[in-house]
């Protein structure tokens, strides 16, 4: 059985009255255990509002309208207070992008780590100070920190470390899905490098399900197994990230790629995409791509594509649906 | 839409909702911003009802003479009636109608709050303005002086400067309640002037060529008008209270016809001895109205410096 | 005005609070020249000081020691006045395109400023010349766009509008400070576009401040790779990235996550 499913999955954002923002659209998602996938997408494109929805992470005023969280078998999606809770422990964990604000900073982290174990404590075990410093150190020296960091408070110490220690605080409570958002983004480049290095590592060592959101494509296509691409709060292409980089299929995710480049090559060309997602409010029609897409047909801007299997994958475009049909077609 | 944002809206670009401006300054411009300001606190349920209660408490201020019944001063009635057909709220000890005192009463009550809570409020915005956009030794001086005035007790220092003080006029307790209330609006502004000075726009500002005064007054200070308004209620909140208060122990006017004095004159004459629970009551409810009005329109001044909350 | 502006020796020392610290090094002993027309990139992580050497070119902040010449002006030394004088020859794009933007006012207001304070343009003529930058830097019909107020704009919209800001009284220095880490990747080329673009037609000298070495390689002729406040590497910018010889200069390369990079970098503790 699938560690994930999630199916009909919407989120809707009313700011105001009367306003109201589909930020993720019908996302259906499917996790095995053990994989480690990456989520794709520009500012707006729904990628972490979805990590918070399959987490029970999300806060009004957006909320979840609709669909359907299977995790391992339990439905998630409308479990509420104690119940939901208790699936945090060796259930689903999320590390946040602003993790290092996650720490209190009146408080040493050693403390973090024995607040979030007593809370989800299990009928006997050994709550005492020794066996908790214990298991605290064991989880820092597996995200390559040293024990005494236990001792020290979140001012102390750089940010690459404190995401780390946010890391080994998901860790903490046995999680077998782990959600990534954004580690890295607001560290200094050469740390990110590290910090994603480690989140491998881990993932391969413990092998609990990882879900690594991010704008940056590189880093999810050098860290996971299998790419996620959003755009305007679907799921628009979803492959193996070895099948990605040789070739994407979703016109947007081609744009995308373009607009990454080797500083070391001998030519390099930036690409941008022109235009602007949709706005997210308004009811959409046809494929939200279609008005930046070069290979927009009129189909495109009637009717909505969804996700056809194409090679080992998705994806969500009508052109490249009816080139693979063609391409099946001739002998 | 940047790319640390987590967690949902996306910024919806192209957005089309019309907002006129006018940027030229003189007049109409100042008109356009108020009626834009009135429009805006119209918008919050809570502000409404504090702007109703507010423009009832002015209109019978304004109106007094014609609303009220009788003359507030003259002592023709029997004293010491309770509420009857002549008398709506009955009489004083000194035979004077209440109903028409509590209608006359209003002017000072609002005149007091409104006009100190301005005074405080200008004294705060100044200094907080320059002791926020310049750090160095005016700085250093006004903030000591900030602190000491912060650390004095307001009321007892309104007291005693209300009982040295020879002349006894309204003029008197409005300066006396400005004088005492400056300082924690000064503290704030201080520390939100100081923020918005290290602002990429206030650099930008000073990048194009714009001078000091217009870096502070078109820059900082419109981006301080929710903080700035949000003072100046409290300001009028406390400075009614404090008016009443001042009132009530004697050191106004005795000769003012004030909702202090009524209560004043209320305990003097041992109103609730006789009965008379309606010459504490009106008077009490009343400021507790005003105050509660300014307090409530504060809940939305909020929406005042954030453009994206005016167009809903 | 555009002229040649020469970094000769600049350090900045910060003394540190508290008990026993010494003085943190923020910059330390750097010297460079833009010359006319040049685009220079300044590249470095967080912390090796490209920031507070952008603030001393521009005059927020005085060098400790060394100096700064902007053709005949001695940057370090201005006062207020200067400083106004100085702004009209050299500009800043900044990082944030949230937070460069008044929230107050409309991009006419905020683009219209410097032609009014550094062109003694009328009111009617700086509105002429606002919608001509705004068309320069893309944003049409710029009657529309000048109306807007920036919470109402994309954030490569907003960086188009910090731009047309900073060209609007014809400097010939521009200062760009991680104009585009903020933005969506398929939001940079076009900026960086533009900036090149002005470069070429306008004449523009540019100093470029990133830790992104890709946009560096697109945008600049010559690199600097700062690191802790020194220069560790410099030369021509496709030379240095095809051959750096610094080791920050190869830490740097290595972090920058190039979908196609199919070598396999060694952990970094």
């Amino acid at each position: 059985m699938a560690l994930l499913e999630a199916k009909g999955v919407n989120v809707v954002y009313e700011p105001n009255r009367g306003q109201r923002i589909w930020s993720v659209r019908d996302v259906d998602l499917t996790l095995e255990q053990g994989e480690f996938v990456g989520l794709v997408g520009e500012s707006g494109c729904g990628k972490s509002t979805l990590g918070f929805a399959l987490t029970r992470m999300l806060r009004p005023p957006a909320h979840l309208e609709g669909g359907v969280i299977q995790f391992d078998g339990v439905d998630i999606s409308t479990l509420e207070g104690e119940p939901l809770r208790r699936q945090r422990r060796n259930g689903f964990a999320i590390v946040l992008q602003s993790g290092m604000n996650a720490l209190n900073p009146v408080r040493s982290i050693g403390h973090h780590f024995a607040d979030i174990l007593r809370a989800h404590a299990r009928e006997g075990e050994d709550l005492s100070a020794g066996a908790l410093r214990a298991r605290s150190g064991a989880l820092l020296l597996s995200v390559r920190l040293e024990p005494d960091v236990l001792d020290r408070f979140p001012h102390e110490l750089s940010g690459g470390m404190r995401q780390r220690v946010s890391i080994a605080l998901a860790l903490a409570l046995d999680p077998r899905l782990i959600v990534f958002d954004e580690p890295t983004t607001a560290l200094d480049v050469i740390v990110q490098r590290a910090v994603i290095q480690t989140i491998k590592d881990l993932q391969r060592e413990q092998t609990f399900t990882a879900i690594l959101i991010s704008h940056d494509l590189g880093v999810v296509l050098d860290a996971t197994d299998r790419v996620i691409v959003m755009y305007a709060g679907r799921i628009i292409e979803d492959q193996p990230s070895q099948e990605l980089l040789s070739g994407p299929h979703h016109p947007y995710t081609e744009a995308l790629l373009g607009c990454y480049g080797d500083p070391r090559a001998d030519e390099v060309h930036l690409g941008g995409i022109a235009g602007s997602p949709p706005d997210l409010s308004l009811p959409q029609k046809g494929c939200s791509f279609a008005p930046r897409c070069t290979l927009a047909e009129d189909v495109c801007r009637e009717v909505d594509p969804v996700l056809t299997p194409l090679g080992p994958g998705k994806v969500a475009c009508h052109v490249r649906a009816r080139e693979s049909i063609d391409k099946m077609g001739t002998p | 839409m940047t790319i640390v944002t987590a967690g949902p809206p996306p910024q919806t670009p192209g957005d089309l909702a019309e907002i006129k401006i006018g940027h030229a300054s003189s007049l109409p411009v100042s008109l356009l911003f108020v009626g834009r300001a009135l429009r805006t606190l119209w918008s919050n349920r809570k502000a409404r009802i504090g702007l109703v209660i507010l423009a009832v408490i002015i209109l019978i201020a304004l109106f007094a003479p014609l609303l009220a019944p009788y003359s507030p001063t003259s002592t023709d009635f029997k004293p010491y009636q309770t509420p009857n057909s002549t008398n709506w709220f009955g009489t004083t000890g000194n035979g004077q109608d209440v109903f028409s005192q509590m209608l006359y009463g209003a002017r000072v009550s609002l005149f007091v709050g409104l006009v100190a809570g301005i005074l405080a409020t200008l004294v705060a915005v100044t200094i907080g303005l320059v002791t926020g956009y310049r750090p160095g030794i005016i700085d250093e001086v006004l903030s000591f002086v900030t602190n000491l005035a912060l650390v004095i007790p307001g009321l007892p220092l309104m007291i005693i400067l209300a009982a040295y003080l020879s002349s006894r006029s309204v003029w008197t307790i409005v300066l006396v309640v400005a004088f005492t209330s400056w300082a924690t609006g000064a503290r704030v502004m201080r520390s939100q002037a100081s923020t918005l000075r290290s602002r990429e726009f206030i650099t930008s500002a000073v990048f194009s060529g714009e001078r000091l005064f217009r870096v502070v007054f078109r820059e900082i200070l419109p981006n301080m008008t929710s903080l700035v308004a949000a003072s100046f209620f409290s300001a009028a909140t406390a400075a009614v209270m404090a008016e009443a208060s001042l009132e009530f122990l004697g050191l106004g006017n005795p000769n003012t016809v004030s909702w202090g004095t009524i209560l004043y004159f209320a305990q003097q004459q041992n109103a609730l001895l006789t009965g008379q629970w309606v010459l504490v009551f009106a008077p009490g409810l009343a400021i507790a109205l005003l105050a509660v009005s300014f307090t409530l329109i504060n809940f939305g001044v909020d929406a005042l410096s954030n453009p994206r909350l005016r167009e809903k | 005005m555009t002229a040649e502006l020469v970094v000769d020796a600049v350090t900045k020392t910060y003394s540190r609070r508290g008990r026993g610290k010494g003085p943190v090094t923020a910059v330390d002993n750097v010297s460079f020249t833009i010359a006319p027309g040049a685009a220079i990139g300044l590249v470095g992580a967080s912390g090796s000081g490209k920031s507070t050497l952008a603030k001393m070119i521009t005059g927020s902040e005085r060098p400790t020691s060394g100096s700064i010449r902007f053709g005949d002006t001695a940057v370090e030394s201005l006062r207020a006045r200067g400083l106004r004088e100085y702004h009209r020859n050299v500009q800043m794009v900044f990082q944030d395109p949230y937070g460069a933007l008044n929230p107050l006012h409309t991009v006419l207001y905020t683009v219209s400023r410097p032609c009014q304070n550094f062109l003694g343009l009328s009111a009617t003529k700086a509105q002429d010349r606002v919608y001509e930058l705004l068309e320069t830097v893309g944003l049409t019909p710029p009657e529309q766009f000048a109306a807007k107020l920036p919470h109402q704009l994309s954030g490569g919209q907003r960086q188009r509008v910090v731009v047309a800001r900073a060209l609007a009284c014809e400097p010939g220095l521009i200062i760009a400070d991680e104009p585009v880490s903020m933005l969506d990747v398929s939001l940079r080329a076009g900026i960086l576009r533009l900036l090149t673009k002005l470069r070429e037609e306008g004449g523009l000298s540019l100093l470029y401040i990133t830790h992104d070495l890709l946009s560096a390689r697109v945008v600049t002729d010559q690199i600097l790779v700062l690191n802790e406040g020194r220069i560790v590497e410099q030369g021509q910018t496709k030379q240095v990235l095809q051959n750096p010889q610094n080791d920050y200069t190869i830490k740097l390369l290595d972090a920058v996550a190039t979908p196609y990079a199919a070598k396999q970098s060694p952990p970094v503790p």
